[in-house]
């Protein structure tokens, strides 16, 4: 069964279409939703938790209709809201027994949930002291805590690694693969970091401007081609480094992406990066043998992922890269179309 | 943390946490549920109850003080050979006390309403199965109930002296009555206003000076403003300048309806016919008061 089911649901305000005929099904797993900020994805959790109706279309969470059922699904649902939403006088554990009592279990089980989904989300002995007091990284996990209390079906996070540094992330990252691995609860996990949801979804799905730009397994996603980019050094024997390896690479038959490494503005060096097609593990080692050969020094060489909108738009030919986990400013997926 | 899942199938027994994700198939109690838990949280909550001994301080010390000055007046009328009632009605008691029932609400409405607000906790009570009505419903019914509490129980205490003293106990179980009336409409309206002002001042700060200016300013104004057209010799008009502020509003009702004797100058409270203005003024205030916070939190949402 799908656990959530949109059919040509639009969403208009009176100067605004924030979703404009979405469809689409989302089975159990992990589901990553992805979109710039203003892309629908926040309009599309309140219609899907039944707390604001669809100007038309219909839509369905765990068999539930939401325009009629959202007090039933809101019982099996968790929500995890982006921004803060905890009161800093109280301490964890009286704050989830509270939310737990919400969500309408009785005061025992409120309690036995309260501590074991907290030991769950990774948080001990803290859980008695005041939230003031937490780190933004035990914060995100009462947060989390309090939307999988009640053991729901299905837990909707949004922005979860949002504020985090990077180990704190991959904590988040593994906890959220573990919701649906280990508790066997279904997730639709927003980011605008699609690299981000690669690691740890099923399944991703994109909405731009309100409308489904794409809908496909984490599998689809990897196996576009991988763009290095590379920085080096300038040295006497070599004062344009970057023309010399440019000039290097295409002698040993490697593809350069763009005629003059173009579509790099905009990121620190633009002009004297290059952007590599890799073909494989050869190309690293062609790349590293290369500079080393002409006594550059390789100031780096990383992964680039292309631009969100650009990957669902493969019958285009030129690929604007973005780093990896970039950020999509609001409304650029949709200023291209 | 995620070391913790692999002994949750398996074989490391020798570490207590290693218990794996439960499942909960309990019962799931719903709305009316989580109304009534939201009800006890706020109201055991506005007098420090499950918050912090800091919080505890003043609403215990406040509700210590409207016990005491009742214990004190039974002491003296008990004491006082000769006495046939108490010195004072049950229903002047909340009107000499109001600065004490002023900074009550002002510190508590708040707490029940604008923390939830300002730390933006509001979407997780909407996310769940409550709505906006249950949440508005369980907070109006919470504060009008802790105020009742603060104001009921001496009102219970001068009766109990009362009735220690061996006082009339017809006249004094009217009285009683009377008084826990009054009490009972003085807390439903101050609670109504209270939540309003905390509610559309979301930094608590802000809330407890709102409060605090909506019913001492106004009386302050009121009183004076009386004063003047008394002592001017126009006393017709000081009935109808105590519409203008919650504590006359009350004072005005039960001195028209409910056997109490008025504050006013000159003991100059309104009549029935004025009393019932009064009276529709404050059922007005307080359905005022109840459609604004519908239509605040109607707004607030995720």
């Amino acid at each position: 069964m799908n656990v959530i089911a949109a059919e040509g649901l639009s969403k208009r305000f009176p100067r605004v279409t924030a979703l404009d005929r979405l469809s689409l099904d989302i089975g159990p797993g992990v589901t990553g939703l992805v979109g710039a900020n203003g892309a629908g994805k926040s309009t599309l959790i309140k219609i899907l938790l039944g707390l604001s109706p669809a100007t038309e279309g219909r839509a369905a969470v765990l068999g539930l209709d939401v325009s009629t059922s959202g007090a039933a699904i809101r019982e099996r649902v968790g929500y995890m809201p982006e921004h803060d939403c905890l009161p800093p006088d109280v301490s964890a554990t009286e704050f989830v027994v509270h939310m737990a009592r919400m969500s309408g279990l009785p005061p025992t089980a409120a309690r036995e949930r309260t501590a074991d989904t907290l030991r769950h989300v990774g948080l001990y002995e803290e859980r008695y002291r005041p939230i003031g007091g937490y780190s933004t990284g035990m914060k995100q996990r009462v947060k989390l805590a309090q939307a999988l209390v009640h053991d729901p079906q299905l837990v909707l996070l949004d922005e979860p690694t949002n504020g985090l540094d990077p180990v704190g992330r991959d904590e988040m990252l593994g906890l959220i693969r573990r919701i649906h691995t280990d508790f066997g609860i279904s997730v639709l996990v927003t980011s605008h970091l699609l690299g981000e949801l690669e690691r740890t979804c099923d399944h991703v799905v994109v909405i731009d401007g309100g409308t489904l730009l794409r809908s496909s397994s984490t599998s689809d996603f990897t196996q576009t081609t991988t763009t290095l980019a590379v920085e080096v050094t300038d040295s006497d024997a070599h004062p344009d480094g970057t023309g010399a390896l440019r000039r290097s690479l295409s002698e040993a038959g490697v593809k350069l992406v763009g005629p003059d490494g173009l579509d790099t503005q905009g990121l620190p060096g633009a002009g004297h990066i290059l952007l590599v097609e890799a073909t494989g593990e050869e190309t690293y080692d062609l790349v590293r043998d290369s500079v080393a050969g002409l006594g550059l020094g390789l100031v780096r060489m990383e992964q680039r992922r292309h631009h969100i909108a650009e990957v669902f738009r493969s019958d285009e030919s030129r690929p604007a890269a973005v780093p990896a986990g970039a950020v999509l400013q609001k409304g650029s997926g949709r200023d291209e179309h | 943390m995620s070391t913790e899942t692999g002994a949750a199938a398996g074989s490391d027994t020798s570490r207590i946490h290693n218990i794996g994700y439960r499942a909960y198939d309990g019962p799931r109690l719903g709305r009316a549920y989580a109304r009534r838990s939201l009800y006890s949280q706020t109201l055991r909550g506005s007098f420090g109850l499950g918050r912090s001994a800091k919080s505890k301080v003043l609403p215990m010390l406040l509700f210590g003080v409207m016990c005491l000055v009742a214990a004190i007046i039974v002491a003296v009328a008990i004491a006082t050979p000769g006495t046939t009632k108490l010195p004072i009605k049950y229903t002047s008691f909340a009107i000499y006390l109001q600065a004490v029932i002023g900074l009550f609400i002002a510190a508590q409405a708040p707490q029940a309403v604008s923390r939830d607000l300002r730390f933006k906790t509001v979407p997780l009570y909407f996310s769940r199965p409550i709505e906006h009505g249950d949440y508005v419903l369980a907070k109006f019914a919470a504060m009008v109930s802790a105020v009742f509490v603060l104001t009921g129980a001496p009102v219970v205490i001068l009766y109990i002296g009362a009735l220690l003293g061996k006082f009339d106990f017809g006249d004094q179980t009217k009285w009683f009555a009377q008084g826990m009336v009054s009490v009972l409409l003085l807390s439903v309206l101050f609670a109504g206003l209270g939540l309003v002002m905390a509610a559309l001042t979301p930094r608590r700060g802000f809330g407890v000076a709102a409060v605090i200016a909506l019913l001492t300013i106004t009386y302050g104004a009121v009183s004076t403003v009386q004063g003047i057209a008394w002592s001017t010799g126009s006393e017709g008009a000081v009935p109808w300048l105590g519409l203008f502020s919650p504590i006359t509003l009350i004072d005005g009702v039960q001195t028209a309806f409910l056997g109490a004797s008025s504050a006013f100058p000159g003991g100059n409270g309104p009549g029935a016919g004025v009393g019932v203005v009064y009276l529709l003024v404050v059922l007005a205030l307080v359905a005022g008061s109840y459609a604004v916070l519908m239509r605040r939190y109607r707004r607030v949402g995720l």
